[in-house]
């Protein structure tokens, strides 16, 4: 579904700041995949979600989408395709617009944008089924301002915005970091609700190691711009927090931050 | 007085297209646009040199909107091609636009008394003292029915998120570059309108009659705001217009007193959006002491 040739991206070229943040990644990512992308900061996570997005472009190599080159591809455009949640809840929302208006613009992502009433009442009552799936009570608070919920509430509304449109990859971006840990439960229990029910083809960015550990088929650990560590399958499925931390020691054979250990 | 109020609403109504015009930049697209300044003496300068060269009033009108919008796109060009900075975009095209509205012109200032226009064929059609003003209800009425509903459009719900948060558009396949355009250009037309019409309501085009338009324009978005609330965008636009309606009789009264001129008039707007922005804030202040001073008192009577 996702495939990265040869990706290579350095920031500032021939200065003494000069960092190469991704140093020739290739990665295929098949349909229906759960990818779990783990790694110390500064490891070139952020910069890979980025040139998946589109929002930075890769110096050497290519991505597609499906059968399609996407590499040239201005961020909007690929976002049709793309479903993604920030780090920050209110990141994916939008604060004066009403649930149902949020919702609405989401809904619009897959086509273009006419001049049709952005909620009818059909849409409405599609929109009230899909947020009952949150069981957050968010349906009836349909005209509510966005900018009225918790952060927790936005976080999952903004996980059902990127999802219910069914885009053909969805990228999570440490996207429980920032809520209290029962919110970030909620959201990681959602986020393995929604991902299976939808069949979606997904990799999730996450300092937390239990969460790296617990979700998804594939587990994927970075260090400058590399990818050092890789397990899928049932290989995957009995890795454990203590399998990884080793991994860290070994490949690395440097010190972990204090936050990697925390598994915060 | 009341002959003075009653022009004030007449002539509110026109300016309340143009403050409908700075609340799609300002508030909506969160862009603070001073093409403004220069964009409603181009509606004006076209609608006047068209109307000069015998051209229909409705043409003439249209004309100016559409002068407006191509405006505002530059503006928008300016900033998302370009990479300019909101503010200094909006000076670039004010400026340039001073110059364009004189050549458009040919000269300083466009007489329009000796023209059919507009007005003089509602005078002359409907006739009697509440024509125009009638008319003028009923332009403002419909600009705003079809603003309200383009707001709620799947377009225009985007464009509504481009001033709200841009990291979200984007992620849900929104062109934000192609949205800012847009955005300032309809704004801008609108402005334009208000520009033509004025001109042929006070029967001159004048190429200083945009200075200080912005800020005459923000009053009215503060005022409206600041009165009814913006809880919704029907009721948001609805305050706009009243707040364009309010701002020229306050200064229709400022005029009546003894030692204020008419060249005080852009400290008077100052002063009224000065007062606009800061008087809210203090009265929701003392409303939320005095609220919790007597919940103080209650919970003292409850325990004596």
């Amino acid at each position: 579904m996702l495939q990265l040739n040869d990706i290579y991206k350095v920031f500032n070229e021939g200065t003494p700041d000069e960092k190469v943040a991704i140093d020739d990644i290739s990665l295929d990512v098949k349909k229906g995949d759960f990818i779990t992308i783990i790694g110390s900061n500064g490891a070139g996570k952020s910069t890979l979600f980025n040139v998946i997005a589109g929002k930075t472009f890769p110096d050497l190599g290519e991505v597609l989408i499906g059968e399609q080159d996407v590499t040239g591809l201005s961020e909007y455009k690929r976002a049709r395709r793309i479903g993604r949640v920030f780090q920050d809840p209110m990141a994916g929302t939008s604060p004066t617009l009403t649930i149902e208006e949020n919702l609405s613009i989401a809904y619009s992502r897959v086509k273009p944008r006419t001049l049709r009433p952005g909620v009818t009442a059909k849409r409405r009552a599609f929109f009230k089924e899909q947020l009952e799936t949150l069981g957050l009570g968010l349906e009836d608070r349909l005209r509510a301002k966005v900018g009225l919920l918790s952060g927790g509430e936005r976080q999952a509304l903004s996980l059902l915005m990127a999802t219910f449109t069914k885009p053909d990859l969805l990228l999570l971006d440490e996207h429980t970091a920032a809520l209290d840990p029962s919110r970030a439960a909620l959201i990681t229990r959602l986020t393995k609700e929604i991902v299976e029910r939808e069949q979606l083809t997904t990799i999730m960015i996450t300092h937390n190691m239990q969460q790296a550990v617990d979700l998804g088929n594939r587990i994927l650990m970075m260090d400058k711009g590399k990818i050092i560590f890789e397990e899928e399958g049932a290989r995957k499925k009995h890795l454990t927090v203590t399998d990884l931390l080793n991994e860290f020691g070994k490949m690395k054979g440097t010190e972990l931050s204090d936050r990697t250990l925390l598994g915060v | 007085m009341w002959m003075s109020i009653f022009t004030s609403v007449e002539v509110g109504l026109m300016f309340a297209l143009m403050a409908l015009g700075v609340y799609l930049s300002f508030r909506i697209l969160d862009f603070p646009d001073l093409t403004v300044d220069g964009s409603f003496v181009t509606g004006a300068a076209v609608a006047a040199v068209m109307l000069v060269n015998g051209v229909n009033p409705l043409v003439a009108v249209a004309a100016a909107f559409a002068a407006g919008f191509i405006a505002g796109t530059i503006t928008g060009l300016l900033h998302t091609v370009g990479g300019i900075n909101p503010l200094l975009s909006g000076i670039l095209m004010m400026i340039a636009l001073y110059s364009i509205n004189l050549r458009i012109m040919g000269a300083p200032n466009v007489s329009l008394l000796a023209q059919d226009h507009l007005f003089t064929w509602i005078r002359q059609g409907i006739g009697g003292t509440w024509a125009i003003m009638i008319v003028m209800v009923a332009v403002v009425l419909i600009v705003k029915v079809m603003l309200d509903f383009f707001l709620k459009t799947e377009f225009g719900l985007a464009l509504r998120a481009v001033g709200d948060n841009h990291l979200m558009i984007t992620s849900f396949s929104g062109n934000i570059h192609f949205y800012k355009v847009f955005g300032l250009g309809l704004s801008n037309g609108l402005v334009a309108l208000a520009g033509a019409l004025v001109a042929q309501y006070s029967g001159f085009a004048d190429v200083n009659a945009g200075i200080g338009m912005i800020v005459i324009g923000l009053a009215s978005v503060i005022i409206g705001e600041a009165i009814f609330g913006k809880k919704t965008i029907i009721r948001t636009t609805l305050a706009v217009i009243v707040g364009a309606i309010i701002y020229r009789i306050i200064v229709a009264l400022a005029l009546r007193v003894e030692f204020l001129e008419t060249g005080d008039l852009k400290l008077i707007t100052a002063i009224i959006v000065i007062l606009a922005l800061v008087l809210p804030k203090a009265i929701a202040k003392q409303k939320e002491t005095m609220r919790k001073r007597q919940r103080r008192l209650r919970l003292s009577a409850q325990k004596g």
